[in-house]
């Protein structure tokens, strides 16, 4: 718990209710996978941070660590780390995600 | 020379016995991409049905597999898709 870029990401995510650790952008994504959340996250209607790691070398390593998991997209919601690309793509198949959001008091577009 | 894919096989199958294992190499369909490699040997999809993971949730899952694949992460594996069932969710032909 001594790395100091832990500090920095959980400000992130304290922050914003929903933050996607992406490679690119929202409106640019750089990897499929990464696209895909984001595709997930538009189709619902639920706003959220982009934090794109390839601009941060420092976040793509911590983000790895902080959360024990190997790979890059990670969704965080109210601070709490959901999956990465697999997990969320497959809640929200399930209708899971839509349920956990509006449990946690973020607002999901109806039709979704 | 031993591939990755099948370095992958022997883990999860010592990790995870009497499971149904699927593994597909996709690096080629990421050749250029960020995180490809010239060999390739870096971008897999695994598809797992073992009693292991009843009861689990699904970062659980991904962590269990994660971990027998630590290995491969560290050699340079750049993304690893993953679809991880217990058999009574695999259907009958699970």
């Amino acid at each position: 718990m001594t790395n100091p870029v832990f500090e920095r990401i959980e400000t992130d995510i304290n922050a914003n209710p929903v933050v996607l650790f992406m490679k690119g952008t929202p409106v640019f994504p750089q990897c499929g996978f990464s696209a895909r959340v984001v595709q997930i996250l538009s189709h619902i209607g639920v706003p959220f941070k982009g934090v794109n790691v390839l601009e941060d070398m420092e976040i793509r390593e911590g983000i790895k660590a902080y959360a024990n998991w190997p790979t890059i997209p990670q969704l965080y919601v109210k601070g709490e780390f959901v999956g990465g690309c697999d997990i969320i793509m497959e809640m929200f198949q399930a209708g899971e995600l839509q349920s956990m959001l509006k449990e946690k008091g973020i607002p999901v577009s109806a039709e979704a | 020379m031993q591939t990755r894919a099948s370095r992958i096989q022997a883990a999860l199958d010592a990790a995870f016995p009497g499971s149904r294992i699927e593994i597909e190499d996709d690096s080629h369909r990421h050749a250029g991409h960020a995180g490809a490699q010239p060999g390739g040997e870096t971008h897999y999809s695994v598809l797992m049905v073992s009693p292991a993971f009843a009861g689990m949730g699904r970062l659980a899952r991904s962590r269990a597999v994660h971990a027998a694949l630590a290995a491969e992460f560290e050699g340079g594996m750049h993304a690893l898709a993953l679809r991880l069932l217990a058999p009574e969710e695999a259907g009958p032909k699970g």
